[in-house]
């Protein structure tokens, strides 16, 4: 049984209009909002591009940058909660250690940027098959708690190998020049390679979940058993599906090391991978822009909470309750249900 | 006497492997919290390792704010988490009952974070040391190995309680309640059993577990807020080698799982942090239900 579906059937008894029947009619709505808004969902498409284009100009480029390499995370680790039902609770080994092969080939053997976030993305996606090929034998809590435990493993490996230099990390990174021409320590050069990596990223899930791949994922999510009696081999599009996510994982873990020039533990704790459900689970699960929405709003938090005294980790865990106990659909997952219910009237 | 076993002193070995067995105590208490709670609830208790930590911290309290002493401080600790335990099951978990486990497991992470993040905020990360009690101050010489009086208690202690939750939940007549209502919740509470009020309890009694855990490790480790967060993801890996079908299993799984871990320690150090996770992941692959479990 999926985290989804029970959402979906909670959707259907508190926010459907009374002609509508059962569970479906919840998240039927929300999908005609999604296909009658086709031209204003374009619209909002191009006017946040705008957004992000015009963005550095108005706001601390370092800033943005944060948030982009965290949308990213958020998406691609919503790509497996929100589309397939599986809950990992590892992606930060993931995250970090496509910064630490990054950091560390552009640093120690002096690759250019672009090939440093190609090997971390491709070392995040070895890790992801090897986790995935472990984690998908068990489901639901089972998932969760592996996932946690496997990357935990990578935050000891992490401490103790020597070329991650334990405690210190890995730091003053060189930016370099992409592909030989853009010096990326210009921080206009570097915001639009990483918007672009961020819309690469983004693209890819986008065309993923609308995939017939995506639909049987989808299919999975809902009702396992049916999507195996129909022939489905459920295990290969689940492991498919979590390759992806680690890989996209990486792509933004990798990035993340070019514009902070830094890889360090914090990238592997278990706190990241909260932090990351945290984002989707905030901006709306199971939906393509919600964990944007969330990743903006926690790293913008989290810059504002460390110029107060409050303790983080408090009020991290203080919106986690809030969300889980009243706000399950996310931000957006709101608003996608209220544009529905607006429709049905 | 042997001079070595496979090239390392005796009393290295059976050091660690004394080591292992107060290390494994702590993971079959917690393991077994875990177990129980997840039969009832099916909720993986994530806040288990935060209230481990608060058990410590409340018995540190009790001594230096109160002047009582350990022996109180094992039944009173247990009490106040176990207290704490009630709030948090009346107020929040009990709203998520009809919601996929995964929210449970969420909404207590959020909870550990907030009980960690507290208690941190408020006496800083280095931890407290906690003395021995009196009583077992001093060791054994056993010939093959010193053993200090206090680590053997603590293993003595974990035997006898989870050996007693185990005997209770299997032989017990509210055992036989609780198994029942395990099984099928309706039917017990149509028998007049007062089901919610039983899985109340079971929270209660499940981190009264962790809270004792806690205050037996309060001398041996330093009194830390960080102490249950790292603890509690080898706990996972242990339910998970364990399967969580069994009381005994988890309770087995963790000792000799400590065990292990203390023999890594002798023969290849570097790998001992994540023994438990290597072992993890080929019980995964050979039984993907645990040692114990069984697949649902």
């Amino acid at each position: 049984m999926s985290l989804h579906s029970q959402s979906g059937a909670q959707r259907g008894t508190r926010g459907a209009p009374p002609a509508a029947t059962g569970a479906a009619a919840g998240r039927a709505a929300g999908e005609a909002a999604g296909r009658g808004g086709a031209t204003v969902g374009r619209l909002a498409a191009l006017v946040a591009l705008a957004v992000l284009l015009g963005a550095p100009f108005l706001l601390y480029p370092v800033f943005l940058m944060k948030v982009l390499c965290f949308a990213l995370f958020a998406c691609a680790f919503n790509l497996l909660i929100g589309f397939g039902g599986l809950l990992s609770f590892g992606h930060a080994a993931f995250f970090g250690s496509a910064a630490y092969v990054t950091a560390h080939v552009v640093k120690e053997w002096g690759l250019p940027p672009e090939l440093g976030i190609l090997l971390g993305t491709a070392a995040a996606a070895v890790l992801g098959l090897a986790f995935g090929a472990i984690a998908i034998r068990r489901q639901g809590i089972y998932f969760a708690m592996i996932t946690l435990a496997l990357s935990q493993m990578v935050f000891f490996l992490a401490l103790q190998l020597p070329f991650t230099h334990g405690e210190d990390g890995i730091q003053a990174v060189p930016r370099g020049t992409l592909f030989g021409l853009f010096n990326l320590n210009d921080p206009l050069a570097m915001y639009y390679t990483v918007l672009a990596v961020f819309l690469i990223g983004f693209a890819i899930i986008w065309r993923t979940v609308h995939s017939p791949f995506g639909q049987v994922l989808k299919a999975i999510r809902e009702n396992e058993p049916r999507a195996i009696s129909l022939g489905y081999r459920t295990d290969r599009y689940k492991l498919l599906a979590f390759v992806l996510s680690a890989t996209l994982t990486g792509l933004a873990g990798g990035t993340k090391a070019i514009v902070f020039q830094l890889a360090t533990l914090t990238d592997v704790t278990w706190q990241m991978s909260g932090e990351v459900v945290l984002m989707t689970l905030l901006g709306g699960m199971g939906t393509l822009f919600g964990p944007v929405v969330g990743a903006g709003l926690v790293v913008a938090l989290e810059n504002y909470l460390a110029a107060t005294s409050l303790p983080v980790p408090v009020v991290i865990g203080v919106i986690f309750v809030v969300c889980v106990l009243l706000f399950r659909r996310g931000i957006a997952g709101e608003v996608l249900a209220r544009m529905g219910q607006q429709k049905a009237k | 006497m042997m001079a070595t076993i496979f090239g390392i002193p005796p009393q290295a070995l059976f050091g660690q492997l004394l080591l292992g067995l107060i290390n494994g105590s702590f993971y079959a208490l917690l393991s077994l919290g875990l177990a129980v709670i997840f039969g009832m609830l099916n909720v993986i208790n994530f806040a288990h390792g935060a209230l481990y930590m608060m058990g410590a911290f409340v018995s540190w309290l009790l001594l230096t704010q109160l002047g009582i002493g350990y022996w109180w401080a094992l039944l009173l600790a247990p009490l106040i988490v176990g207290l704490f335990g009630v709030i948090l099951e009346k107020t929040l978990l009990s709203r998520l009952y009809q919601l996929d486990h995964l929210y449970g497991l969420l909404l207590t992470f959020g909870l550990a974070l907030i009980v960690e993040g507290a208690f941190r905020h408020q006496y800083g990360v280095s931890g407290q040391p906690y003395p021995i009690p009196e009583m077992l101050r001093g060791g054994q010489n056993l010939g093959f190995m010193f053993l200090p009086n206090y680590r053997g208690w603590v293993v003595v202690a974990s035997l006898v309680v989870c050996l007693g939750t185990w005997l209770a939940i299997e032989k017990t007549k509210l055992g036989a309640y609780l198994r029942a209502a395990t099984e099928n919740p309706v039917l017990v509470q149509a028998f007049g059993i007062n089901v919610p009020r039983m899985v109340t309890l079971t929270y209660a009694f499940g981190v009264a577990l962790a809270g004792l855990a806690g205050v037996l490790a309060a001398p041996i480790y330093q009194v830390s807020p960080l102490m249950g967060s790292n603890l509690i993801i080898v706990v996972f890996a242990v339910v998970v080698i364990g399967g969580m079908g069994s009381i005994l299993g988890a309770v087995l799984t963790g000792y000799g799982l400590g065990l292990l871990e203390g023999l890594t320690k002798v023969f290849y150090p570097e790998a001992s942090n994540i023994v438990v996770f290597v072992i993890m992941a080929v019980v995964l692959m050979i039984k993907p239900a645990g040692l114990f479990g069984r697949e649902r």
